[in-house]
């Protein structure tokens, strides 16, 4: 489902959002589109999302539990299909929760979402939220995924990105294509982790040339990058949403789950209801739901994903949140996109 | 029905305005008028210092923004530093719009983001107020000349943010000062019906002086006055002495026409008698003794109209000596005693066997114990009694003369008092009426007060109560 023959299409749709002056009716693609509940409810939720429907199936099923009389629609779309949904597609979809945060907040930033106070919005840590319009549901850092075959020969675990490179510059015969990355031209997330990886440390675009001479392979999805290591295509992922490691793969797999010490890129996967929702309370409600200490619980125990938690931060100095402000914006800018990946191409593609 | 009756009141009187209630009212609406003008000037002053401080950080990120482009061969490149929109986000978590162009043609950013035109460079920002997205928006723009193809270009950079965080300090501080100000008010109540109270207090004491005076106290008021207060002083000093100047008038008057009516009475007096004995006629006899009689009324009245306007004229003057009241009661009784003889009456007298220290003027007081003792030996039959006493009563002391004669016939006391009124058991006694009148304005002088009864068993009960 994840294959890798999206990323042309995603890739051409994903500059025809940040290219401007696109007033044409956009049309976006749903990877699952699933309805909860009794048919003839009367009231309906409408979500669109970038989870794994089978990831938030436990939570929605928990909250049409309490709420008889409701019935949800779950649409799971890549991030970008699910900006070009709210803003040029103009679908109603009364919450949008996406691990796009750089998206989210210009949804927010541009005027897409709503003001609301969901209960529990207020336990949140500062860095959680953006005004009224973005909330954290749970928090996923991005590991580096090894596989056990890499450490034989007693070589040590790679602790930071400096580790990696020294890993990577001392075997080229051993990792030659048989390392993967998310490809930042076709995945919204994967462009994000790399340009905030530039922003954060200079040794970004070293390692970037180091994996471009590797021949790096490229993917859209963490899914896939898990699938490769485990059938031992790839030795090494980099920047793969950890929670989904944890989730697809089985506890007896060959591979470890390294969080960089020098610093971990930890994803926040915020909520925001847009203002064409047809029912923004019933976006709302859900999005308390989610926030209150039931929502939390099963987010961390059914689905799998990190709830927000400080203390987590606090015991784990290297994990860095991502800015939750305009800042993120810089990376959506048509110019900054171009010539980032144009940066990017050069470190891929060596003579 | 009666015809006469009094007019049904045609409600009640107009309430009198009140100078304190007006200058409180004054005061708070200063006051008010202050709160709110306090009020209005922080709010003002804050939102001008939020809005500078605002302006300083978006025109400062706004130049940073335009310094950063670079002309290369592939065009403009731009750089957008992301701790800069962070930054710029980071006072009230502010939403951003930004764009980049070049001679109106958008490079990057909201390309439909309103835009100043700009007839020239602007290196240092230039700022304006639109409103985008329905956003109220603070924008900034600066215009730089880059190197392009060989031509020099303007890029205009166009950064702007939302004002809620300014709205919110500004909401903040003009909450604040709401609260001062309110505060401000509360507390000049209080101040305000003091300071009036202060204010008007001269207006009271002086009033209060004017009402605790005697009722012959007619001597200019002193009090220390407010300047504003010295024409109304001056007025009413200039009116008492125009009453006093009247009253002294009239005393001398009377005081003269009594003494020259007096002496003439004197010589028909003495002529009356001579010729009373040279005439052996007893119907003539009779007539002439009627003429003496009539002569003596007369000069007796004259005596006591002297006698009254000298009252009045020392009530006014009020000069106290010490006087030992008990040698003063037993001096006046001595002489009296003659004329009681003649009348065969005896004088009872129970007087403290200590002196009786009294602040007083010396003629006044005799004037009213001499009357007191002149009624009774003039009115009650002969050969009775009269009994005076003098006791200590509290704080003052108490004369009291009793005699047992034909009582004054229940009449009060009020109305013996009265001028020229005789009683109406007076009848062929020689009198004036203005005994008791002497009498009772010497009380009132001296804050004493007169009674008049009929005695058990007879007689009149004369009490004078005088403080020492």
């Amino acid at each position: 489902m994840r294959d890798t023959r999206f990323a042309t299409l995603i890739s051409a749709v994903a500059l025809a959002v940040l290219l401007p002056a696109s007033g044409r009716a956009q049309s976006f693609n749903i990877d699952h589109d699933t309805w909860f509940g009794n048919e003839r409810a009367r009231m309906t939720l409408e979500i669109i999302a970038t989870a794994d429907t089978g990831l938030f199936a436990p939570v929605i099923r928990a909250y049409l539990a309490r709420n008889p009389d409701l019935r949800i629609r779950y649409s799971e779309a890549p991030s970008i299909d699910t900006y070009i949904a709210i803003t040029e597609a103009g679908a109603q979809y009364d919450l949008v929760i996406s691990s796009a945060i750089d998206l989210q907040i210009k949804l927010a930033n541009d005027g897409h979402a709503t003001a609301n106070r969901p209960s529990g919005a207020e336990s949140l840590p500062d860095w959680a939220r953006w005004r009224d319009l973005v909330f954290s549901v749970a928090q996923e850092p991005a590991v580096l995924i090894v596989h056990d075959s890499v450490l034989d020969d007693g070589r040590p675990v790679p602790r930071s990105r400096h580790d990696l490179i020294d890993l990577l510059r001392e075997n080229p015969e051993m990792f030659d294509g048989r390392i993967g990355t998310y490809d930042p031209v076709s995945s919204g997330v994967g462009y994000m982790f790399a340009t905030q990886d530039a922003r954060t440390t200079d040794s970004f675009w070293r390692l970037s040339e180091v994996l471009g001479r590797l021949n790096v392979q490229l993917y859209c999805c963490s899914f896939d990058m898990l699938e490769a290591v485990r059938n031992g295509e790839l030795l090494m992922a980099y920047n793969v949403i950890g929670s989904y490691a944890a989730t697809h793969l089985d506890p007896g797999a060959p591979v470890h789950l390294v969080e960089l010490e020098d610093y971990t890129l930890t994803l926040l996967r915020t909520a925001l209801v847009p203002v064409t929702a047809r029912a923004p309370q019933q976006g709302v409600d859900f999005l308390s739901f989610m926030l209150s200490d039931e929502g939390k619980k099963l987010i961390a125990d059914a689905a799998h994903l990190p709830p927000v938690d400080v203390v987590e931060f606090v015991n784990a100095p290297h994990l860095r949140p991502i800015q939750l402000d305009p800042g993120l914006l810089t990376w959506l800018d048509q110019q900054m996109r171009r010539q980032f990946l144009s940066e990017w191409d050069a470190a891929m593609e060596q003579p | 029905m009666n015809l006469s009756g009094h007019a049904p009141a045609a409600g009640r009187p107009p309430q009198p305005h009140s100078l304190r209630q007006r200058l409180v009212m004054q005061l708070l609406v200063l006051a008010a008028a202050l709160a709110v003008g306090l009020y209005l000037a922080v709010l003002y002053s804050a939102q001008r210092a939020s809005q500078a401080t605002m302006d300083a950080i978006l025109g400062a990120a706004t130049l940073s923004m335009a310094s950063n482009l670079r002309a290369t061969d592939q065009g403009v490149r731009i750089d957008l530093p992301p701790s800069t929109l962070s930054m710029l986000s980071a006072t009230g978590q502010e939403r951003l719009f930004y764009r980049f162009s070049v001679n109106d043609t958008a490079l990057s950013g909201y390309e439909d983001l309103p835009v100043l035109s700009l007839s020239s460079l602007a290196l240092t920002p230039v700022f304006y107020n639109d409103t985008y997205r329905g956003a109220d928006l603070r924008l900034a723009t600066v215009s730089r000349a880059l190197m392009i193809d060989d031509t020099l270009t303007p890029v205009q950079v166009v950064v702007g943010h939302t004002r809620d965080g300014q709205r919110r300090i500004a909401a903040q501080l003009a909450q604040n000062a709401a609260v001062f100000g309110l505060l401000l008010f509360l507390v000049s109540i209080p101040l305000s019906l003091v300071s009036a109270g202060n204010m008007l207090r001269p207006i009271r004491t002086i009033a209060d002086a004017v009402g605790r005076r005697g009722a012959h106290d007619l001597r200019p008021v002193r009090q220390p006055a407010p300047a504003e207060l010295l024409p109304l002083v001056g007025a009413l000093n200039a009116f008492i002495a125009r009453l006093k100047a009247a009253f002294h008038h009239t005393e001398t008057f009377l005081a003269e026409a009594a003494h020259h009516i007096r002496t003439p009475l004197a010589t028909l007096r003495s002529e009356g008698e001579l010729l009373l004995r040279s005439t052996q006629e007893d119907a003539q006899r009779q007539r002439i003794r009627r003429m003496i009689r009539s002569a003596d009324e007369c000069a007796r009245s004259a005596g006591q109209l002297l006698e009254h306007a000298t009252i009045l004229y020392r009530s006014e003057q009020l000069e106290q000596t010490e006087i030992d009241l008990c040698s003063l009661t037993a001096k006046l009784v001595e002489r009296f005693r003659t004329s009681a003889d003649m009348r065969d009456m005896t004088f009872v007298l129970t007087l403290p066997d200590h002196p009786c220290p009294i602040r007083a003027d010396s003629v006044l007081l005799e004037a009213a114990l001499r009357n007191l003792l002149d009624n009774a030996v003039k009115y009650p039959p002969a050969e009775t009694d009269i009994h005076v006493s003098l006791t200590v009563r509290g704080a003052g002391y108490r004369a009291c003369v009793r005699d047992h004669g034909p009582g004054i016939g229940g009449a009060p006391t009020a109305q013996l008092v009265r001028r020229f009124q005789r009683g109406a058991t007076s009848e062929n006694i020689v009198g004036a009426g203005l005994g008791l009148t002497i009498v009772q304005e010497v009380a009132d002088t001296m804050g004493g007060t007169f009674t008049i009864i009929d005695a058990e068993g007879g007689g009149t009960c004369a009490t004078l109560d005088l403080p020492r």
